[in-house]
């Protein structure tokens, strides 16, 4: 697929030889293709380092997108693809700002003339092809890491532990849980339990729209695991539908703690705990 | 093959497990601890088990059974400390460790057998016909 | 803890006594933080090796271990190999139900370990002995 070091040259010394003229007919026909999004200015900028690191590439021998020697141009483009895709282009925007060099070495090409016009066209394209597919795959690289930092973000941003009284933490459950959420909230609010010194642990589901079968078992699991560990959880804010989806599941409850609101719940720890101080004082006569 | 130190702290046995323990190990400190309890008259054991990064069924079997044994000798048993990662895995492994008391941390767990202690006592109190009339 | 534990290749111990289930258990704890684990992931695989290794033990008669790091493109994870040359599971439906034990523990060893886990696969017969193999994937 590398351009040979006869035909490397011929590109650099097309590009090179009437610099102005190409960046600026790349910089148009890019223009046009994405209506204004981004500033004429900042767009010669790009084209710019674009054409020099080709040029810059084919000067020094056959240019190999892969090999070392492109390094330059890779890091050009994957700049151009980095950039799009955090200023949220699509991927076709970002690519035809590649592709857009086919139409301008077409036209360069033309007019140059001579016996390897046709075959430099055709090897130029398949350059500018791989050029294009890098690019691609660049911006997709980008996106995807972008989508799976946001995931986590929101992950970190819904599932606060708040401290509700002295040796009482609740976590209150806002939006849609999935299994990977419910991990998370159990592991951090146990962990919450230990670093808090805390026997008391209220789950708030008031947030919560729907309860399947898999989120209630993650509910259960955390309440089993925090008995294990010594600290008692109660469940509040159980909606009505979900109380029925809770018994047309057949899910069992069991001994847990359920209470209507998480003022409810508070009230009972504190009563809970209260019952605990005042058995400690010695009950004489019956 | 290594012992895990029994430290008595007052009326309670404290034990701090802090090494991966074979299962030799884990037997012989069930039958260590029996002893003490016997030899002290201790009414509390306290396991503490914050520096076990697992809990197995064989260790969980452990635990389940110094906690009867103490209890046929008049001593409660908590165990405390369980890291969150060890509680998850258990709930999963499908160990309940039924009979067996928990806390959070070692203080938690003097408070329980205390409390547990002072019911005893009160229990004795009321039972006592002498105690009654001196009362009132 | 991963010093001396070369990555590329499968760790072998044998497990012939109560120290060597230790052993396994200290081995696959390196590997699983080495393949960065989550610190649940790590103990549940750490507490399913403990599992498996002692049911080598103790109903295969001694066996090996070896684990291993695998890699799917996306994911890393460990792979346990647990082998006895005993006498075999003789009804591999029962030995996997909660509760079932033919030795005198909890029963929940094989059932509780493959729940603890991602892939678990068993081959049983009386000639050539037991083979578990487990593995787990990070996230």
């Amino acid at each position: 697929m590398a351009l040979s070091t006869e035909e490397s040259g011929r590109l650099a010394a097309l590009l090179g030889g009437q610099a102005e003229r190409v960046t600026t007919r790349w910089t148009e026909i890019v223009t046009s293709s994405l209506r204004g999004r981004l500033s004429q200015a900042e767009l010669r900028r790009q084209v710019e380092d674009l054409h020099r690191a080709i040029v810059a590439t084919g000067q020094h021998g056959e240019i190999d997108l892969a090999s070392e020697n492109a390094a330059e141009l890779r890091a050009a483009l994957t700049e151009l693809s980095r950039g799009r895709a955090r200023q949220g282009f699509s991927a076709t925007e970002t690519t035809i700002s590649i592709f857009a060099l086919k139409d301008v070495l077409a036209e360069l090409v033309q007019e140059a003339g001579g016996a390897t016009a046709l075959h430099d066209f055709v090897a130029f394209s398949k350059l500018v092809d791989e050029m294009g597919l890098f690019t691609f795959e660049s911006f997709v690289r980008t996106r995807e890491s972008l989508i799976a930092d946001q995931a986590e973000q929101l992950l970190e941003l819904s599932t606060p532990v708040v401290k509700l009284w002295e040796g009482v933490v609740a976590v209150p459950l806002v939006g849609t849980l999935d299994s990977a959420r419910a991990q998370v909230v159990m592991e951090r609010l146990l962990q919450t339990l230990v670093d808090t010194g805390s026997p008391y642990a209220i789950i708030d589901i008031t947030g919560v729209p729907a309860v399947d079968t898999q989120v209630a078992q993650h509910i259960l699991k955390t309440v089993v695991a925090a008995r294990l560990m010594g600290a008692d959880c109660i469940i509040s804010g159980i909606r009505p539908q979900i109380a029925q989806t809770i018994v047309a599941l057949g899910i069992e409850f069991g001994d847990i703690a359920t209470k209507a609101s998480l003022a409810d719940a508070l009230r009972h720890v504190l009563r809970l705990s209260g019952v605990e101080t005042a058995r400690r004082q010695p009950r004489r006569g019956v | 093959m290594e012992r895990v130190p029994i430290l008595k702290i007052g009326d309670i046995l404290l034990v701090s497990i802090q090494l991966d323990m074979s299962d030799q190990t884990a037997v012989q400190l069930q039958e260590d601890l029996a002893e003490r309890i016997v030899d002290t008259g201790c009414h509390g054991v306290i396991i503490d088990i914050t520096a076990l990064d697992i809990v197995d069924s064989f260790v969980g079997r452990m635990l389940s059974t110094i906690a009867s044994i103490s209890k046929v000798l008049d001593a409660e048993t908590v165990v405390v400390g369980m890291r969150p990662a060890v509680a998850i895995t258990l709930v999963e492994l499908g160990l309940s460790l039924n009979g067996i008391r928990t806390a959070l941390n070692v203080e938690r767990g003097m408070e329980l057998i205390a409390a547990a202690h002072a019911d005893e006592l009160d229990y004795q109190l009321d039972d006592d016909p002498d105690a009654e009339t001196a009362s009132s | 803890m991963t010093a001396g534990i070369d990555l590329g290749q499968p760790q072998a111990q044998s497990v012939r006594s109560d120290e060597d289930v230790v052993r396994v258990r200290q081995l696959v704890r390196a590997v699983a933080v080495a393949v960065k684990l989550s610190l649940v992931d790590q103990t549940k695989v750490v507490t399913a090796a403990s599992e498996l290794a002692r049911n080598t033990l103790v109903y295969g008669g001694g066996g090996s271990v070896e684990v291993t790091t695998v890699d799917n493109g996306r994911r890393k994870g460990v792979r346990i190999v647990f082998a006895d040359s005993g006498p075999g599971i003789a009804d591999l439906n029962l030995a996997m139900t909660d509760g079932y034990t033919s030795g005198g523990g909890l029963g929940l060893g094989l059932s509780g370990s493959r729940r603890l886990v991602d892939e678990f696969e068993i081959e049983t017969s009386p000639e050539t002995g037991t083979r578990i193999t487990v593995t787990k994937w990070s996230r």
